[in-house]
This record gives structure tokens, sequence and C-alpha cells, in this order.
């Protein structure tokens, strides 16, 4: 199996906006090993989202080459990239992003939906539940679940089709800290277990410390990185 | 995705804000009733019409005095000094050899609005005054007594065959009566028999009607000059022969009345031409009708694509998150493709009820009001209004769905 899942080379990325471009990538170039756990951390316009919209395969890069687990992901169609993100990529966002109006149960087997399974994966979704421990919950909406357990539930939802890669926005920015360090101990005991590759973007350095290494961004740069 | 998930999703998501379908599926509703209920009481006109047509009776020729209005360049109206029918020239057309194609003939005078009255009773009727050829020309039968024979015609005899309205009106009954007297325009007739009903208000072949011998009738009820006839009924020898008899009549009526092709200052109408006048008629009636009611289905397909396109906006974090999770433009462009259709399918067919239900009740009130139209919800009607629905749905549904599967998830996700 390939030991590196993320491969990053000279990333650049510019955007346009009227008349001034905005350099938001200048040149990146990243590693990351299969079941690692790496934070990275930046102040607000620094490029880190960026970065992490072009890791998750939802935008690609001006320039420069991107191997992920294996897949030489640069110059993929949009359809392509839908595939890629499908299999190999599981979101946890800040704000949970659950469609309110389905069960925990349904919202988890969303992504199967786009999977091409030969069955409808029902026991996925649930084994999914059972690994975040709200097996017992899943016929509840997202209204009637606390905001730890909804994440939860996306966090289900992100492990659902095995990805490579657990990508996580904030993932405790709308909790509580001692909710927030629920979802910390839950994410990395899922890296531990399941060998699972964790990238955490947060401006929390008590989060960041808990990760085997910290990646400091500025100006679309890597200025630090922590192991 | 699979189409157990997709139509699983759309009822989700339509579910989730039930007035808004609701008033969104009634847009469709109200155009596709519309449209069943326009086209069915168009069919259902055209049926009685055309029925009421065919009562006049097979194989007929009707030729009365008179240009009927032509409307091709210069020949409008420009027939002067009409020479009236006359029972010679009912005699000639029996001619067999210019006209082997008539098999009989039977001229009438006629008169609407006269009085009637009976047994204490008094109204007005239509009194037609014929020759005995009238009633197997016009495939009249009695239910009760008999016709009058060629004597009683010769004799000017003082007798009548009256329809059954007029009976039930002036009687209360339509049997016993023969033997019975009845004033027509004050003069006392005989009655000698009782008409069975052709049923409806059907063109020239009212219930209501008194028929009395062509002389009693010139004589006493309408009064004509000499030998004049209002019209003649020929009857061809077979379906296949009427527009022979229809052109051989029309020969041996320009010889008489010395006129010449396209002067005539008679006109000869088969049943066929009243069938066909009568049928492009109601057809474009109905078109006219169909085509307004269309154009409320119109803008209940516009109402689809307004809804649609909101909803694009209000869940373009929600379609940011599919794409996300993988979904591919196709698979956002179905799912949104899917619930405009279902929309304007089921709006399809609440329509096509609601429709069905109202063309019955215009039949109702029609019926109520004394006219016979039964409202014919045809397949062809439903189909159609099926299908174009669906297209509607289709059509409407395509352009917020193409807006929602060209989002870019980063900005989708990002959409407050």
């Amino acid at each position: 199996m390939e030991d590196t899942v993320i491969r990053a080379e000279g990333l650049t990325k510019f955007y346009r906006m009227g008349e001034v471009e905005v350099q938001a990538l200048r040149g990146l170039s990243l590693l990351v090993k299969r079941g690692e756990a790496v934070a990275i951390m930046g102040p607000s316009g620094s490029g880190k989202t960026t970065l992490m919209n072009i890791l998750g395969c939802l935008d690609r890069p001006t320039s420069g080459e991107y191997i992920l687990d294996g897949e030489k992901v640069s110059g993929l169609t949009d359809d392509q990239l839908a595939g890629i993100r499908n299999r190999k990529i599981g979101f946890v966002f800040q704000t949970f992003n659950l469609l309110q109006r389905t069960s925990a149960l349904a919202n988890v087997e969303l992504p199967l939906s786009y999977a091409n399974l030969p069955n409808d994966g029902r026991d996925r979704a649930v084994a999914a539940l059972r690994a975040v421990g709200l097996e017992s919950r899943m016929k509840h909406r997202p209204a009637e679940l606390s905001g730890g357990e909804q994440q939860r539930v996306a966090i289900a939802r992100a492990l659902v089709n095995e990805p490579a890669i657990l990508m996580a926005d904030e993932p405790t920015g709308n909790l509580d800290s001692k909710v927030g360090q629920g979802i910390m101990d839950l994410l990395l005991s899922l890296n531990r277990e399941r060998n699972t590759t964790l990238l955490i973007i947060t401006h929390d350095p008590r989060i960041a410390a808990q990760t085997q290494r910290t990646i400091q961004i500025r100006d679309g740069l890597i200025e630090e990185n922590i192991q | 995705m699979k189409i157990k998930r997709v139509l699983r999703e759309t009822f989700t998501s339509l579910s989730a804000n039930k007035l808004r379908t609701g008033l969104t599926i009634l847009g469709i509703v109200i155009g596709v009733a519309a449209v069943i209920a326009m086209l069915s009481v168009g069919q259902g006109a055209q049926n009685s019409i055309t029925s009421s047509i065919n009562s006049i009776g097979t194989n007929i020729v009707y030729i009365s005095a008179g240009a009927r209005a032509r409307f091709s360049a210069g020949n409008f109206n420009s027939v002067r000094n009409i020479r009236q029918l006359t029972l010679a020239d009912a005699q000639a057309l029996m001619d067999p050899f210019q006209a082997p194609s008539v098999k009989a003939v039977a001229p009438v005078i006629q008169g609407g609005d006269i009085s009637a009255s009976a047994n204490g009773q008094t109204t007005t009727t239509t009194v037609y005054g014929v020759t005995t050829s009238y009633f197997s020309i016009r495939n009249e039968l009695v239910s009760e007594g008999a016709f009058f024979n060629d004597q009683q015609v010769n004799t000017h005899a003082r007798v009548a065959v009256i329809g059954p309205d007029l009976a039930t009106t002036l009687f209360g009954q339509t049997t016993n009566l023969t033997g019975q007297t009845i004033r027509i325009n004050g003069q006392t007739f005989t009655i000698i028999g009782v008409l069975q009903s052709k049923g409806g208000s059907s063109a020239g072949s009212s219930d209501n009607q008194a028929i009395v011998p062509l002389t009693t009738a010139r004589d006493r009820v309408v009064r004509r000059a000499g030998t004049t006839v209002d019209g003649v009924y020929i009857q061809a020898t077979s379906a296949q022969a009427v527009s022979e008899a229809n052109t051989q009549v029309s020969n041996i009526m320009r010889l008489r009345h010395h006129v010449a092709v396209r002067k005539e200052d008679f006109s000869v109408m088969s049943q066929q031409d009243l069938l066909t006048t009568a049928t492009s008629i109601t057809g474009i009636l109905t078109a006219f009708l169909g085509g307004i009611a269309a154009i409320s289905l119109l803008v209940g397909g516009i109402g689809i694509m307004n809804i649609m396109l909101v909803s694009v906006i209000e869940r373009t974090r929600e379609i940011g998150l599919r794409k996300a999770l993988g979904a591919r433009n196709r698979d956002i462009m179905i799912q949104f493709l899917v619930e405009s259709s279902f929309l304007s399918l089921l709006g399809g067919l609440i329509g096509i009820l609601l429709g069905w239900l109202i063309s019955l009740i215009i039949g109702q009130i029609a019926s109520a009001s004394g006219t016979t139209l039964n409202p014919a919800v045809s397949l062809n009607a439903v189909l159609l209004a099926t299908l174009f629905s669906a297209a509607v749905g289709l059509f409407f549904g395509i352009y917020p769905a193409r807006r929602a599967a060209r989002l870019e998830p980063v900005e989708a996700l990002r959409y407050e």
C-alpha cells in the first residue's frame, strides 16, 4: 500500500477579484503519510481554506501537482473529482451541514447514494453510526440532537464510504470546549484505530497540540512544520 | 443514484414544504383541469350536434330557395330575383332518367310558432305540411295510429300526426290520442297518429311538431301562394349515391330556373355538408377554448419554474454539501428535474380528475337548462394533458436544475 496519502508539489492558486489578483497559494508543497493526524493553522487570509479546498478536491490548483492516495488528481474533470471526493475523502464541517428534514441515518446514507453500491448500504450506515456511538438515535432528526451529537452524525457520514482521509474544518468551532474535546477524542481514536489520515483546520492551539504535526500557513506558504 | 432513492428524496424534500408544494401543484391542476374540461365539453357538443344531424335521416339532400352564402370572391350574394321552389320542381326531380340516383322526393312547407290547442291547453309548435313520402325519407315512425295516405293528401283532409312532446304538453300523455281533436292555427284537425320520440333538441326533428297534409297546410295553416313549397327533401338511392344525387338535382334545377353554375338561386345541402360544416365549427371552437385553457397550463408551468428557482437558491448549501459528498452535476440535475416533473405530473393527474368532474357538472347544468350535452372525456385528451403537463414540468424544470448543477461546490458550501 502506498505510504504517502497526500503528495502536493508547488501548488498555486490565484483568484481574480475585479482588477486585483489574489495569490492564495504560492507554490506550497506538502507530504502527508498514511495514518498521520495533521493540524493546519494560520490566520484568516493565510490560504488555509484554499489549501483545504484543493486537498479536498473541491477546487483545482492554478498550477502544481497533487497526488491523492496514489491517484493524480490535478487535471481531472468535475465528475471525476466528485467520484474522488465520494470514495477517498470524508468531510466534517464546522456547521455540521446535516439535512434537517431527514433522519440521522438518512444523512449518513447520503454519500452512499452517490457511490454505485450493489445494495443500498444501510448496514454500512448503521455501522458508521455505531462507530460514533449514536446507533440508538439514528431515527432522530438533526433538530432533535444536541450539537455534539449532530457533529457525530456528520463524522459518521464522513466515515461511511471508508475514505483515505478525514478532513475536518474547525470541527469544534461551534461546540463548547467539553463537547468539542469529545469530538476531538472521537476523531483521534478513529485516526488511531482505523489508520484513517486526519487533517484538521483549526484556530485553537489546544486542538492542534493533540495532533502529531502542526502546519502553520502564512501568505500562501508553509511557515512552520512542527512535528 | 438509484431511482428509488431519488424518488424518496423527492418525496421528503417536497413534503418538507407542503403549502408551497400544494400551491405550485394547484397551478398545474387548474391548467390541466381547464384543458380537459374544455376539450371534453367541445367533444360533447360535437357528438350531440353530429347525432342530431344524423337524426335528420340518412342519404338525404335538402333543397331550398335562395343561394347559400358563398364566400368566394365576386360571388357573394350576387343572386337576384330568386325563384321559389314549386311542386313542379319537386316533381321534376323524380325523373328516373335525369336523376337516377334519386329514390324519393318530399316537398314540404313549414311554419314555426303556430298555436296549437286541445284539451283546454294551448301551446306553440312547428307545423310541417308534407306528402306521404316524407315519412319514409325522414325516417319517422309512429308509436300509435298511422300516417296519412295519398288520398288524404289529395282531399285536403284535416288530419294530423303529432310529436310526443306536443302530445304531452296538450294531453299529458302520448297514448290513446287517435281520434282526438286538436286546433292548429284555429283550425280543427283530427289526430291520427303520434310520432315516436327522436329525442334531444335535434335540428329539424323536434318532438314538438305537428305533421299535416301539404294541401291542408297550405289552405289552412301555413299559407303559401300557388304551388310554392319551402323546401324539398330528396332521398338518394344509397349513401354512396348522395353526391351523384346532389349533382343530378342541381343540374335539373339549373335548367328549370335558367341559371348558370355558381349563379344558382337555390341551394342543395346534403346531410354530409351539414355534418362537415358543424364539425369544423365545433372543432375550431374546441381548439380555441382548449388553447385558452392551455395558457393557464403555461402559467402553471411558469409557477413551477419560479418555485424551483427559489428552491435552488434556498438549497444552495445543500447542493454544495451533496457535491462535496460525491454528487456529480448530473445527479443534482436529475434530482431537481424529478422534483419539477413530479410536481407537474401530480398536478396533471389531479387536474384530469377535476376537469372530468367539471365537465360532468357542465353537462348537468346543460341538461337542467334543456340542452342535451354529454361531455366526453376522451382518452386522447387525458393522454395529451398528462404528456403536456409532464413536458411542462421538464421544460420549466431544466433551467433551475441546470443552475443547481452548475454551482461550484466551494462557493455553494460557503453560501449563507
